[in-house]
């Protein structure tokens, strides 16, 4: 029987924990996938973030450590710092990566930290259940949000791609989306020019992906794909905010 | 003989670690302990190694885990407020059982308080370092010489057991100047890492630094098994220096800069006739209950000197189960103790003696 599609070797045979519906999954598999298009599997080390995504170590079939909340990017200098040959990233949530490791975020990137970051942008914490992360969207009714993100007390949500645009440090930075196949196939490409950026030297990449969640945000999954589009693009436009992989010199 | 070099203690406790083959360091600046990155920032470039000056403490501690997690020796220092800040990563680098060498040159707390020496993160280093069930192994030098030799063996003893070194000293021993032999040390067999995250070529099973259980029962077991190598290291790695104990009725136990201050003290009421002799802790944790618990049998009155409200004194008490009377000699937020208050205590302690001894 001819095969036609098959699971990447860059995943491992776990069951993933995800609720139906979540995009984490498809995040995955796009990740795995690029490293083993790339033959950077071997070379892989990742971080796991605190946050839906923390068992992530059992599904990326590379070496893997689990990062303290937000800490990632600091753990993945301390890695690729250590060991320069090996391919290091972090996979994190937005309340991990916006709010709590805001300043480890930041300064890796102003360093030009040659590693890659995969940040999951799903405008709520999910794991803890659904509360107001600095992503969320204004007049989103979260947990902690329950009357909706009122601008007077809680401001205005954070968008990273944008912020990171200015910082001269990063080398590649592009805002992606997986609602549907043909910005799943984007995703990919931008998730690939990442590994890319940090294993030709060019240092420091990001690759923010909005994401779904369908149990927090009380919706199906389809309808989640839905909001997505309709609510959470306007304010997180997709498109590449930086990318100096063709100017700068190997550092 | 080696020819002596004059350091000051910051700088022997950064040529202590290079000299152990560290070439990863992840530092913030604060007071009394920048020295310490400035020698870093000097020699690693020059050595092929990282100095790299962190956005925080917070961010030091877990660069300092990515390095150790990658299986290569690393440190960070800072000064009491910032290692109020590494408490988190203390208690990831135990979780995760990755060895790791830190350094605290205390200064005044509470608080930003101030910038002069102190004791008073004993509890801290020898208690609670961070979150959970963890201690960190911790020593005590009370010299230059012994700021780069304790430095140098911590990385051995933190690769041996997988655990976390801090040298605890203060701002004195930081600040100080004294010569130091740097020539003799030699490089032990590096130990076996085949735990670390150096990418899996393919070759082997992908390798997992991680501190989470979401059982219980496995997050026990991991625990338990910590704790024999505490057990371990606790028969093991008891270390003190006892200067003049053998016939002491009055015991002053003290650790760092204090204990130079009491052995001056101990000779000068040692000249009135006064039995007195130090035990002079080497390692805070673990702590030395055994030259404790001999000391108890005859001596009849301990004095704890040191530059905390008594953190140490409690441990004392402890070790010789209040059989003896435990007197403090302390000051703290920065002042040192002077020569003849550690005297006046000394006398106090020979006037509450039993007449009958
Ligand atoms: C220091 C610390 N603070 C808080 C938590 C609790 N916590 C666990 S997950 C999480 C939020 C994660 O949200 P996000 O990063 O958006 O990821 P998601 O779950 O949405 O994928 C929080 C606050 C923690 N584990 N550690
Ligand atoms: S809580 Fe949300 S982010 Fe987490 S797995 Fe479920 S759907 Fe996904």
């Amino acid at each position: 029987m001819a095969v036609i599609f098959e699971k990447t070797k860059g995943l491992t045979e776990a069951t993933m924990h995800y609720c139906p519906g979540c995009t984490h999954g498809i995040i995955h598999r796009l990740v795995a996938e690029a490293l083993v298009e790339l033959g950077l599997l071997g070379k892989a080390v990742g971080l796991a973030p605190v946050g839906c995504a923390v068992f992530v170590y059992n599904y990326f079939n590379c070496d893997m450590a689990q990062a303290a909340h937000g800490r990632a990017p600091a753990v993945a200098t301390g890695i690729k710092r250590a060991r320069p040959d090996t391919i290091v990233f972090t996979y994190q949530g937005d309340g991990d990566l916006a709010a709590i490791g805001m300043a480890e975020t930041i300064h890796a990137a102003a360093r030009g930290e040659n590693i890659t970051i995969i940040f999951v942008n799903n405008a709520i914490y999910g794991m803890t259940g659904g509360q107001m992360a600095p992503t969320t969207l204004l007049g989103q009714v979260t947990q902690t949000s329950p009357y909706g993100r009122d601008v007077t007390t809680t401001g205005y949500p954070i968008r990273i791609c944008e912020m990171l645009s200015t910082i001269d440090g990063a080398t590649y930075v592009e805002r992606v989306s997986v609602d549907t196949v043909k910005n799943v196939r984007k995703a990919k490409s931008a998730i690939t020019k990442a590994f890319q950026t940090q294993a030709k030297g060019l240092g420091f990449s990001l690759v923010e992906i909005i994401s779904s969640c369908p149990t927090n945000w009380g919706l199906t999954p389809t309808d989640s794909l839905d909001w997505m589009r309709e609510h959470m693009l306007p304010v997180y436009p997709l498109g590449v905010f930086r990318d100096k992989t063709n100017c700068e010199a190997s550092k | 003989m080696a020819a002596k070099v004059l350091m000051k203690g910051n700088e022997a406790v950064a040529e202590g670690a290079l000299l152990a083959g560290c070439r990863h360091y992840f530092g913030y600046p604060i007071t009394p302990q920048t020295e310490i990155a400035a020698y870093m920032a000097k020699k690693m470039p020059k050595l092929g190694g990282t100095f790299l000056q962190a956005e925080s403490e917070v961010a030091a501690i877990n660069m300092v885990i990515g390095a150790s997690a990658a299986g290569v020796r690393t440190m960070t220092s800072s000064s009491s407020p910032g290692f109020a800040l590494k408490s988190e990563g203390l208690s990831y680098l135990a979780g995760c059982d990755l060895p790791a060498v830190v350094v605290n040159i205390q200064r005044g707390g509470p608080g930003l308080g101030g910038i002069q020496p102190s004791q008073a993160d004993y509890f801290h280093a020898t208690k609670s370092a961070g979150h959970g069930d963890f201690h960190m192994l911790v020593l005590a030098p009370n010299s230059v010489q012994e700021m780069l030799d304790f430095t140098f063996d911590a990385f051995d003893l933190a690769d041996k057991y997988r655990v976390t070194v801090a040298i605890l000293a203060d701002g004195t021993l930081g600040q100080m100047m004294e010569p130091v032999d740097t020539t003799s040390k030699i490089l032990g067999p590096p130990v076996d890492k085949s735990w670390a995250l150096t990418g899996t070529e393919e070759k082997r099973k992908p390798n997992l630094v991680s501190s989470l259980y979401l059982m219980p029962e496995e997050l026990e077991a991991t625990v338990f098994e910590r704790y024999e190598r505490y057990k371990l290291i606790e028969t093991e790695e008891q270390r003190y220096e006892r200067y003049l104990t053998d016939d002491a009725d009055i015991v002053v136990v003290a650790y760092g800069a204090t204990s130079r201050i009491a052995q001056n003290a101990i000779d000068a009421v040692r000249k009135e006739g006064i039995k007195a002799g130090l035990l002079r802790l080497i390692t805070l944790w673990p702590f030395p209950k055994k030259p404790l618990h001999e000391l108890a049998q005859r001596a009849s009155v301990f004095v704890a000197a040191e530059l905390s409200m008594g953190q140490m004194a409690g441990d004392v008490e402890l070790a010789i189960r209040c059989q003896k009377p435990v007197i403090t000699c302390h000051r703290t937020g920065g002042v040192i103790i002077t020569p003849e208050e550690l005297l006046q205590k000394i006398r106090e302690a020979a006037s509450m003696q039993s007449p009958a001894a």
